[in-house]
């Protein structure tokens, strides 16, 4: 009787110092824009290695996750896709001003999963060889609204309108194509690096004066001020150890930009 | 003619039904039995609401059912009324008569649409739904949408089970009418013997799936070696015709193949046929007419049987009068006293009878 | 503030989406409703089970497996490639077969229980009346059925109206072919455009208490002459 009370003791005991555990390391919550789901799960496990503190990352477009934070979303960290969210919420006091950086600048591609469609050039977009074409949603997804700016820079916004299918966000055009469900789609140069070579199609990658610059901004949010979790993934994000590995993953990484 | 024959053969799990049976062009038939005897499946087969392979039914000229012949039962000539009146409840009384009214050709029709009605007595509920009627009412309803398909054959699966004592005494008087109209053979399944020495002609006794007899209802009856013989209203029914009334003391007196009977007044009208039911609990014997006695109907009859009765103080003994069965009870020690036997000539002394009507 | 014409074009597709599913509903669900209550197949168990996933599946999972089958290598999509009509995915006869599967059992359970609630009697006595098969059916079932009947319309309707995740999964937000009604709504708010939002949002939810309602009161109206 006393030893199995013991061993209950023990086990409630052993219980709450694991639930405690991460109040000493620091939990960090992350709203991420979709198009950097890929490199943000490879970068993860190497900060929360290198400091203890854990990741807890939400993925969606840059719009929808503006929306929530605006709606009082927990996030310490925003991780945009343009660099147009974060003012907006540094001039509605949600961002701590002068927080924001750009870690990435974005490459837009022209996808298809089937090997031989896109011949490294836009000529697919002008032949009767699609019928679906798949975009982010340019009112939330700074990708889909390159890929407008893409098409109507080419002069073909009219001719395949009919043909766009609009993903919620990036990583739902990436899918609406990989399934095939779409013969083409504008997607994230990294999503595409993100696969198995085998399944990488073929891809036009889009010239940058085509479009705005996809310039991704980091901002730390009111509710990471404080944390020194969210510093340091900050400063781990600009490290020239992870540019490098961005770079690697289908990024510019912007030396020029002034911290 | 539309004579019914069916032999029927069947099992339901462990239950087997094995019966043979014929029921005149016309009168009603009763299946008699206990609950569990097979009387409803023996109905659900003939109408071929229930598949008995190896069966045959034959109503009339046409043939139902015969090795792979089975005609289904819409396309069979035949009214039947459930135990409960089962109406359509999206339907007006009107609409359940003319539910099957309808679906008989024209020239097929052998009823008048408002004959039916009036004999049900429904003019005044035609527009009702069958939520605003009474048990009874609903069940002559049920009766007359059988009757308006215009069957060869009508069966009826214990019509007044699910009626309240009321509703029974409200509508056994329109079966009566009813019965005495039809040109057809009725079956009528029942397991209450009041009901069935009213309604019927014929009997057709049901054990456990097979026939324990069948005839003439009177003889059934009072055949003391059959079940019916001993129950505690055990009795015959005999068939009478009014022969005059008595205004000075109320009376109507009857006449029976075995003499004159008389009871109180009756409002049935001179040479009207009718039938009385006497119990044997009601007949006592006496070995000489007796002179001075308050009991009006004394009979004179033959004793033909003698039985042990359910009572070991009691004996049933089976009369004839002149052709008509009657049963008497008595107790063991009077038979000992009057010294009875089989064939003794004896008067059968009636203390009361129902005249059925 | 009104509505837009793009916001219109939302309203009219979902209306169009909603009866055009119901009516194929009516078409399916009432076979096999009444299959389901009264047949001794062995098959019944598993086919009711199969009939019952949406209720339990998150949309998701629906619109995922959709998006494979019609997909150009799943066999939907290489049976309607083979028809000459191309995939389905992202066209509004896409939206009509997920919202078939996806309302599946909002038809068929009300007119199983309709139908089984019934019971055998009432075709009996209508069998013992000459009516065949067929007439039993049209004459007996359906109409002692009306308040399934109904109910399976209804929920049908308002279900597909209501439909979200999967049109989220295959639709690819086309206006006037696969943008209904939720997903503009979705997308007002993610664009914080709430004026507009709201102004969908509350029509939808008058309309969805309206049918309900009326439901409610026709159903009790319906159950009076019932025995």
């Amino acid at each position: 009787m006393n030893s199995s009370l013991r061993i209950l003791l023990r086990s409630l005991l052993g219980a709450l110092l694991v639930l405690a555990l991460p109040l000493r390391a620091e939990e960090l919550r992350l709203a991420v824009a979709s198009n950097f789901t890929a490199a943000f799960q490879q970068l993860a496990p190497r900060f929360e290695q290198a400091t203890g503190h854990r990741l807890k990352p939400s993925f969606g477009s840059t719009g929808k996750l503006y929306a929530q934070i605006r709606q009082g979303a927990p996030f310490e960290i925003l991780l945009a896709a343009d660099d147009q969210h974060g003012k907006l919420l540094i001039e509605s006091g949600l961002g701590v001003p002068g927080s924001e950086f750009i870690y990435a600048v974005g490459r837009l591609v022209l996808w298809s999963a089937q090997p031989e469609l896109v011949g490294g050039s836009h000529e697919i977009l002008a032949s009767e060889r699609f019928r679906r074409l798949a975009i982010a949603n340019p009112l939330t997804a700074p990708y889909g609204a390159a890929a407008i700016q893409t098409l109507e820079h080419l002069e073909l916004y009219d001719s395949v309108r009919d043909k766009l299918v609009q993903g919620e966000n990036i990583a739902q055009a990436l899918q609406f194509t990989y399934s095939g469900n779409a013969e083409l789609g504008f997607i994230a140069w990294a999503q595409l690096k993100a696969l198995p070579a085998k399944q990488q199609g073929s891809f036009w990658l889009v010239p940058e004066d085509l479009h705005e610059p996809i310039r991704q901004e980091a901002i730390l949010l009111r509710q990471g001020e404080d944390s020194q979790a969210a510093r340091a993934f900050l400063d781990f994000l600009q490290s020239p150890q992870t540019r490098a590995l961005l770079k690697e993953w289908g990024y510019d990484t912007p030396e020029a930009e002034p911290r | 003619m539309n004579e019914l024959l069916a032999q029927i053969r069947t099992r339901l799990g462990a239950f087997e039904l094995d019966v043979e049976l014929s029921a005149p062009a016309q009168g009603v038939t009763a299946l008699f039995g206990r609950s569990g005897s097979g009387k409803t499946s023996l109905l659900r087969c003939i109408a071929g609401l229930q598949r008995a392979p190896g069966s045959r039914v034959q109503c009339g000229e046409e043939i139902w059912q015969q090795d792979a012949l089975f005609v289904p039962p819409h396309r069979r000539a035949i009214g039947y009324v459930f135990q409960e009146p089962s109406l359509f409840a999206h339907l007006t009384v009107r609409g359940n008569l003319e539910y099957g009214w309808k679906r008989v050709r024209p020239d097929e029709r052998r009823v008048r649409f408002e004959d039916v009605v009036a004999w049900l007595g429904l003019e005044a509920l035609l527009d009702r739904r069958p939520n605003q009627l009474s048990g009874g009412q609903r069940q002559r309803v049920a009766i007359g949408r059988a009757l308006l398909t215009s069957p060869r054959l009508l069966l009826m699966d214990e019509p007044l089970a699910s009626l309240d004592l009321e509703s029974k005494g409200e509508i056994l008087p329109y079966l009566e009418r009813l019965f005495a109209e039809l040109k057809m053979p009725v079956l009528y399944v029942s397991h209450a013997p009041a009901e069935v020495m009213r309604l019927a002609q014929r009997l057709i006794l049901l054990e456990e799936g097979k026939v324990r007899a069948a005839g003439e209802l009177n003889g059934l009856l009072t055949d003391p070696d059959l079940p019916l013989a001993h129950l505690d209203e055990a009795g015959a029914v005999i068939e009478a015709r009014v022969e005059g009334h008595d205004e000075e003391y109320h009376l109507t007196y009857l006449q029976t193949s075995g003499g004159r009977l008389t009871l109180s007044r009756s409002s049935l009208p001179v040479g009207a046929v009718s039938r009385v039911r006497v119990l044997a609990r009601d007949v006592s014997l006496t070995l000489t007419q007796p002179e001075q006695t308050s009991i009006s109907n004394i009979l004179p009859a033959r004793i033909v049987g003698i039985a042990e009765d359910r009572d070991p103080a009691q004996l049933l003994v089976q009369l004839d009068l002149a052709g008509s069965r009657l049963l008497s009870r008595i107790t063991r020690r009077s038979a000992a006293s009057l010294g009875i036997g089989v064939g003794m000539e004896v008067f059968a002394q009636v203390k009361s009878v129902a005249l059925m009507a | 503030m009104g509505l837009t014409e793009a916001d219109w074009q939302a309203v009219w597709l979902t209306l169009r989406l909603a009866t055009l599913t119901t009516l194929i509903l009516l078409v399916l669900a009432t076979p096999l409703a009444w299959w389901l209550a009264h047949t001794r197949s062995r098959l019944r168990h598993p086919i009711a089970a199969i009939v019952a996933l949406p209720l339990v599946l998150p949309p998701t999972v629906l619109g995922f497996y959709l998006l494979l089958l019609m997909g150009p290598n799943g066999p939907v999509g290489e049976l309607t490639q083979w028809l000459g009509i191309g995939t389905l995915a992202f066209t509004f006869t896409g939206l009509v077969i997920a919202s078939v599967l996806y309302s599946l059992p909002f038809a068929v359970q009300p007119l199983q229980n309709a139908f089984e609630s019934i019971g055998q009697r009432p075709f009996e006595v209508a069998a013992t009346l000459r009516a065949g098969p067929w007439d039993r059916f049209l004459s007996i079932a359906l109409p002692l059925a009306r308040p399934g009947l109904l109910t399976a319309c209804v929920l049908t309707f308002a279900h597909t109206i209501g439909e979200f995740g999967v049109i989220l999964m295959i639709g690819g937000n086309i206006p006037g072919e696969t943008k209904v009604l939720s997903i503009a709504i979705y997308d007002h708010v993610e664009t914080l455009e709430y004026g507009r939002a709201n102004l969908l949002a509350a029509g939808m939810l008058v309309f969805s208490f309206l049918v309900l309602l009326g439901l409610h009161l026709s159903n009790r109206r319906v159950r009076l002459y019932r025995l």
